[in-house]
C-alpha cells in the first residue's frame, strides 16, 4: 500500500488527531466542563473532515448544531451544578474493562473496512465514482416525494412533539389558570 | 494601478514574478488585508461609538488626547496593554484565557466570508450565510466559558443570560435571513448581491430587513438588548474578572461585532457593493459598502445611546412571542407570494435580471405582503393595548373603590381576580 503525502492528506491527518484527541479527553477528563470543551474539539474535527469530503453544508450544520446548540446546551446543563464539575470519586471500576471491549471492536471494524477478510467490501470492490452533490441536491432530496420527504416529515413531527412534551413537562402547575 | 487592486496575481506576474510566487503572494496579502483590517478598525470604531454616544446624549465625549480626542483609543491600548493581569482565585486557568480569544476569533473569522467588492472577497463559499451563522455560535460559547470560568457568581449569571438570549435571538436571526436567501436561491455572500442587481432585498422585504437587524443587534448584545453585561444589575456580566488586554479582547470583539453585523446587513439587504460604476472600476465596491454599513452602523450606535434597557423576562416574550411568530408568518406568506409570482411569469427573465424595471412587478407583490403583515401586526398591537389599558384603568378603579371601603378589601381582590 502507498499512501502519497499530500496537502489533503496532512490536513486529514490534523482533523482526525483532532477527533480522536478530543474523544479520549472526553472520556478521561475528570472535570465535566473540560468534558464538553473536548467534545466540541472532536466535533470540530468531525466538522474539517466533512469538508474534506466536499460536504460543506455539513460542515456547517456539524459546526452551528453540534456545538451551537447540543454542546452549549449541555455546557449550560453542567454549569447549573457546579458541585458536580469536580468529580473525586469513580463510581465504579470496570474502566479497564470497557476499554478493552471497546478497542477490540474498533479493531475489527478497522479490518474490516480495510482488508476484504469477510467478502469484498465497498472501498476495495467499486472505484469511489466522482458524485457532486450540492446543497441545492441535498435540499431537493428532503422534499422530494420519491426520496426522503416521509421521514424528513416524521422527524419534523417527533422533535416537535418531544418540544411539546419538555414544556409540558417544565411547566409550573401552579401558574395553571 | 487600479488593475492591480483588482487582479494582484496578474499584476505581479506582468511585473516579472512566478505564477506560484505570485499566487501566494495574493493569498498572503488578501488573509493579512481580511484579520488586520477588522482589527484596526476597532480603534477607529472606539472613537467614533465614544464621539457618537456622547453627542447623542448632549456630552463633548474624548477630547484631551490628540486633535478630536482621535488618539484617545490609542492611550487606551496602551493602558490595557500596561494593567496588571489578574486570574482570579478558582478560576479555570486554561479556559478563562482561551474564552476572549476566542470571542474576537468568532467575529473576525466573519470577515473572511464578506464581499467587499465583485472581486475582493476572503472566499466565496457556497454556504456563506450559514457559515456566518456557525461561525456567531462560537461566541456564545466564549462568552459563556468565560463567564463559568471566572469562579463569580455575577460573571455565571451574566454568561446564563448570554445562553437564553444569544440561542432565542439565532432563531428570527435566521429565519430572517432565510428570505433572501430563498429568493436569490443560494446561500453564497457574492450570489446575495448579484441576486440584487435589480432590486435591494431591503425594498422588496422591508420586514426581513428589520427582523434581521433587530435579532442581529440582539446577538452582539447590545442595548436594549445588553442584559449579558446590564451594569445596574450584574455588575459587568460575564466578563466582570478580566482586566488588561483580556478585557480589551472581548471589548474589542463586542465594538467590532456590531460593525460586521451592519456590513453583513448592508450585504444580504441592502445589495453589498452594488452602486454606480462598479462593473467598470470594482474597487469601488468598497466605497458602497463602507456607505451602506456606515449608516446601519449609525443606527445601531443610535440605538444604543438613546434605548433603555429591557428586562430580562420582556426581553424573551419579545423573542418568543413577537419576533418568532412573526418571522414564521413573514416565512410562509413571502414563500407564497414568491412561488405565485413564479407561476405567474412575473420574475424577471434570466437576461434581465439587472433591470429596475423588469424587477418591478416581483417586488411590488413581495411588498405588498409585507406591508399586509406589518400592517396587521400594528393593528393587532393597537388592540392589545387597548386591552391593557382597560385593564390598568378597571384596575385603578378597584384600587380606589378598596381606599373607600377598606373592610371590603376580600371581595374586590375576589372580584380583580375573577376579570
Amino acid at each position: 500500500m502507498n499512501i502519497e503525502i499530500t496537502f489533503e492528506t496532512i490536513t486529514f491527518a490534523i482533523f482526525g488527531v483532532l477527533t480522536l484527541a478530543g474523544g479520549i479527553g472526553v472520556v478521561t477528563t475528570r472535570n465535566l466542563i473540560h468534558a464538553a470543551l473536548y467534545l466540541i474539539v472532536s466535533l470540530f474535527g468531525v466538522a474539517g473532515i466533512f469538508i474534506l469530503l466536499a460536504a460543506p453544508f455539513l460542515a456547517a450544520i456539524q459546526v452551528l448544531v453540534y456545538i451551537g446548540a447540543i454542546a452549549i446546551l449541555i455546557i449550560f446543563g453542567v454549569m447549573l451544578t457546579r458541585g458536580m464539575t469536580h468529580l473525586p470519586e469513580r463510581f465504579n471500576r470496570q474502566g479497564g474493562l470497557a476499554a478493552v471491549v471497546v478497542i477490540g471492536g474498533f479493531v475489527v471494524l478497522l479490518v474490516g473496512v480495510i482488508l476484504p477478510v469477510w467478502g469484498p467490501n465497498g472501498a476495495v470492490a467499486a472505484e469511489a465514482q466522482p458524485i457532486f452533490m450540492t446543497t441545492r441536491d441535498l435540499g431537493i432530496a428532503l422534499v422530494d416525494k420519491e426520496q426522503f420527504v416521509l421521514p424528513f416529515e416524521v422527524a419534523s413531527v417527533l422533535l416537535t412533539a418531544a418540544m411539546v412534551g419538555a414544556i409540558a413537562i417544565a411547566r409550573d402547575d401552579e401558574s395553571r389558570d | 494601478m487600479v488593475g492591480c487592486i483588482s487582479d494582484l496575481s496578474a499584476c505581479l506576474i506582468d511585473a516579472g514574478i512566478g505564477p506560484g510566487l505570485a499566487g501566494f503572494l495574493e493569498t498572503l496579502v488578501g488573509t493579512l488585508i481580511v484579520t488586520l483590517l477588522p482589527l484596526t478598525l476597532v480603534i477607529i470604531l472606539v472613537w467614533i461609538e465614544r464621539k457618537y454616544s456622547a453627542r447623542v446624549q448632549d456630552r463633548v465625549g474624548p477630547n484631551r488626547v490628540g486633535p478630536f480626542g482621535l488618539l484617545q483609543p490609542a492611550a487606551d491600548a496602551v493602558k490595557m496593554i500596561t494593567k496588571e493581569d489578574i486570574t482570579p482565585a478558582g478560576a479555570d486557568r486554561i479556559v478563562y484565557n482561551i474564552a476572549p480569544i476566542l470571542s474576537a476569533l468568532s467575529v473576525i473569522l466573519i470577515w473572511a466570508v464578506i464581499p467587499f467588492s465583485p472581486v475582493h472577497i476572503g472566499v466565496d463559499l457556497s454556504i456563506g450565510v450559514l457559515y456566518f451563522f456557525a461561525v456567531g455560535s462560537v461566541g456564545a460559547l466564549a462568552v459563556m466559558l468565560g463567564g463559568w470560568s471566572s469562579n463569580n457568581k455575577y460573571a455565571l449569571l451574566g454568561a446564563f443570560r448570554v445562553v437564553a438570549q444569544l440561542i432565542s435571538y439565532e432563531v428570527p436571526n435566521i429565519l430572517a435571513a432565510l428570505m433572501p436567501v430563498m429568493i436569490a436561491g443560494t446561500l453564497s455572500m457574492q450570489g446575495l448581491v448579484h441576486a440584487q442587481a435589480g432590486m435591494w432585498f431591503a425594498i422588496s422585504l422591508p420586514l426581513s430587513a428589520l427582523l434581521f437587524f433587530i435579532s442581529s443587534i440582539a446577538e452582539v448584545g447590545r442595548t436594549p438588548f445588553d442584559l449579558l453585561e446590564a451594569e445596574s444589575e450584574i455588575v459587568a456580566g460575564f466578563n466582570i474578572e478580566y482586566s488588561g488586554m483580556k478585557f480589551g479582547l472581548f471589548m474589542a470583539g463586542e465594538f467590532l461585532h456590531v460593525l460586521t453585523i451592519a456590513i453583513l446587513t448592508a450585504v444580504i439587504f441592502f445589495g453589498g457593493w452594488l452602486g454606480p460604476g462598479v462593473q467598470e472600476v470594482p474597487a469601488l465596491g468598497w466605497l458602497w459598502l463602507a456607505i451602506k454599513s456606515t449608516i446601519l452602523y449609525l443606527l445601531a450606535l443610535h440605538m444604543r445611546s438613546t434605548l433603555p434597557r429591557v428586562r430580562i423576562d420582556q426581553l424573551m416574550s419579545f423573542n418568543w412571542k413577537f419576533l418568532v411568530p412573526l418571522s414564521l408568518v413573514n416565512i410562509i406568506v413571502v414563500a407564497f407570494l414568491f412561488k405565485l409570482v413564479q407561476e405567474l411569469g412575473l420574475t424577471p427573465a434570466a437576461d434581465e435580471t439587472t433591470n429596475i424595471i423588469a424587477n418591478l412587478p416581483q417586488t411590488f407583490i413581495l411588498l405588498l405582503g409585507n406591508l399586509a403583515i406589518i400592517g396587521g401586526v400594528l393593528v393587532y398591537l393597537r388592540g392589545l393595548g387597548r386591552e391593557q389599558r382597560l385593564a390598568n384603568e378597571m384596575a385603578a378603579a378597584v384600587d380606589e373603590d378598596v381606599e373607600h371601603h377598606p373592610h371590603h378589601d376580600e371581595e374586590v381582590a375576589a372580584a380583580a381576580v375573577a376579570d
